[in-house]
């Protein structure tokens, strides 16, 4: 059987399959339907300092092959994940990677610290790509200094793997993706949803209570392939691919684009146990193209 | 509570009315306890536009032969393809989701109110609320006779009163005109409800008036049904709920309703 090893910043992975922030709860959903300990790691909801309530309803609508969402990081602050949450998930056998997010540079920093305390979380994820809030969030990763400001003020409080996700609603995803390797990133995760709105013909009304929110899901499975690939040439740190993941062919796609492993999103609303089902079906495929180890995927498009 | 997620076969779709469908479905394996009010997630598969599951409230259950029933209008595209389903054909099924209404206790007095596709959790709630020994009225309204033919669904279980927006059956008007409410003095103990939005702040604010304790069971959009997207949320005294995890069944005084 072939190694589903993988490594990203000097933290081993089981096998390459995560799932992506805010699409997998806290884990706790999930149990109904399959054994956590499968996964090769999770990255729980999204958290910022303070308890958020998020946006107003409606949050969501569907698209052709997607979604649009704006639940906008509602969650009860970092104290509570480490206090309430975190005690009933840690037992999990797989790597549980909280995503952090702030309004400010402090905000993102005093996270950090806290997190840096628990011994058992290896990494965190910087979250600088959410489109869904009003100060902060995307407006860091759409701009190179501010998404090397925060990712090195970050750095310096945090001592373990630091992942930045980036934001695709921006022009040149590579350049930044340099800026916040440059910055001490051990890793970098895209994409995060790509800004969109959706109008209600009938009763002449935007569909989501903020008018834009974010896509998701198979509609952005190209443009997310396409980014992943541009930062895989671009940087020597691991990327994570994620967009539109909804099996294993599209997880295949992705590492061979460039990532060194992937998480997976929306696919989770539609088939909860799609995670495992990927983990066999990528190792069903090395086996059928003869491959020792999946990290030989990485990159190994050819032109 | 343990939870399936298991490809159906569908047995039997029939239609009472021209514009809804009960389907009935048989699971490959044992259905675990269905409260009323539990709801599950259909795949609707092939059908352009339809990405994510649709959310359907559990209508009936035999868990002696596996069946799982459901009662569906036809509003857009997942139902209507949904509605064409064969005999044989597979589908699959999320359930059970949601909390429940909660059961008063025996020999109280119970009012169910419903209209349009929310009278579906009314079959398993009017079965406990029979065998826990409550007195039961359902008031059924709908557009015309045709939407309250499924009224006949809940004969069992206690007594039946319809409206009709043209007065084709019951009384003319809508559930919160029917005359049962006129009297001044409205004697239930508990009263629940299940449709279009407006209707159950209707409701509600008439039970608030009577200091009656009412539950509604909420239909937002969602995209995952089992917790995990915050997606479906609602207002309540305590900040956002998922309608999917904590709900769908709220007390009304839960909720931040302006009534
Ligand atoms: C917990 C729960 C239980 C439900 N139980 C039942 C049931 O027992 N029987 C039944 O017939 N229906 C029930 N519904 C509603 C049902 O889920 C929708 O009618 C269905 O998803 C519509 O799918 P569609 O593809 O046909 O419509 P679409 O083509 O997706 O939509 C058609 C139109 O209806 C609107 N719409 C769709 N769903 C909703 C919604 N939930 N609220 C408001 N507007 C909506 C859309 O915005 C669009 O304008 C329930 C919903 C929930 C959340
Ligand atoms: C409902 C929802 C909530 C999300 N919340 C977060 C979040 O809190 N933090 C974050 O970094 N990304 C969040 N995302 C983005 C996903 O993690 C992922 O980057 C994106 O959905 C693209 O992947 P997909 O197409 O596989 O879903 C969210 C996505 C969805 C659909
Ligand atoms: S629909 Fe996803 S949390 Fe309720």
């Amino acid at each position: 059987m072939a190694d589903l090893r993988v490594n990203i910043g000097g933290l081993e992975f089981k096998n390459p399959v995560t799932t992506a922030s805010g699409t997998f709860g806290n884990g706790e959903e999930f149990e109904d339907f399959f054994d956590l300990d499968l996964l090769g790691g999770m990255f729980v909801k999204g958290m910022t300092l303070e308890p958020r309530e998020g946006n107003d309803y409606p949050r969501m609508a569907e698209t052709a092959s997607g979604m649009l969402n704006a639940v906008g990081l509602q969650n009860k602050g970092v104290d509570h994940f480490i206090k309430e949450i975190y005690p009933r998930i840690k037992h999990f056998d797989t790597h549980i990677i909280p995503n952090i997010n702030g309004s400010t540079v402090e905000d993102y920093i005093e996270v950090a610290e806290k997190l840096n305390e628990i011994e058992t979380i290896p990494a965190i994820e910087l979250n600088i790509s959410c489109p869904n809030v009003k100060a902060g969030g995307m407006l860091f990763g759409t701009s190179c200094p501010s998404a090397i400001a925060v990712t090195e003020a970050v750095r310096k409080a945090y001592d373990k793997v630091l992942i930045v996700k980036l934001s695709p609603n921006v022009t040149d995803i590579a350049e930044i993706a340099k800026g916040v390797e440059g910055a001490g990133a051990d890793s970098v995760s895209l994409i995060n949803t790509l800004l969109g709105m959706a109008v209600d013909a009938e009763k002449r009304k935007s569909v989501l209570s903020t008018v834009t929110g974010g896509l998701s899901g198979p509609a952005v499975k190209p443009v997310a392939l396409r980014m992943v690939w541009q930062v895989y040439n671009a940087v020597k740190i691991p990327v994570f691919g994620i967009g539109g993941i909804m099996n294993a062919t599209d997880a295949v796609e992705f590492m061979l684009a460039g990532a060194a492993a992937v998480q997976v999103g929306t696919a989770n609303f539609i088939d909860p146990q799609i995670p495992v089902k990927i983990i066999k079906g990528i190792e069903n495929y090395l086996e059928r193209h003869h491959f020792d180890s999946v990290s030989e995927l990485t990159g190994a498009m050819e032109i | 509570m343990s939870k399936i997620i298991a490809d159906h076969v569908v047995v039997e779709v029939r239609y009472p009315v021209n514009d809804s469908f009960i389907i009935t479905l048989r699971s490959p394996v044992d259905i675990p306890d269905i409260l009323p009010g539990n709801f599950a997630e259909i795949q609707i598969e092939n059908t352009t536009g339809v990405f994510l599951r649709r959310p359907f409230s559990i209508l009936d259950v035999d868990y002696e032969s596996r069946m799982i029933s459901f009662f569906i209008k036809i509003i857009g595209k997942g139902t209507k393809k949904l509605g064409e389903a064969k005999r044989g054909d597979k589908v699959s099924l999320i359930y059970p989701l949601g909390n429940s209404f909660s059961l008063p206790e025996p020999g109280k007095k119970v009012l169910i109110v419903g209209g349009g596709s929310g009278i579906a959790p009314f079959v398993l709630l009017g079965r406990n609320l029979k065998s826990n020994n409550n007195d039961v009225t359902f008031l059924i309204g709908g557009k015309s006779k045709k939407d309250v033919l499924v009224s006949s669904l809940f004969s069992g279980f206690g007594k039946v009163l319809t409206t009709t927006e043209d007065g084709s059956a019951g009384e003319k008007g809508f559930v919160t005109g029917h005359s049962l409410f006129k009297s001044g003095n409205i004697h239930f103990d508990k009263i629940y409800s299940c449709g279009p939005e407006p209707m159950m702040k209707a409701i509600g604010k008439i039970a608030n008036r009577n200091g009656i304790d009412c539950e509604v069971s909420l239909e937002n959009m969602m995209a995952c049904g089992f917790g995990a997207c915050l997606c479906c949320v609602t207002e309540t005294i305590e900040g956002n709920k998922r309608v999917c995890k904590e709900g769908p069944v709220f007390n009304v005084n839960y909720l931040k309703w302006r009534i």
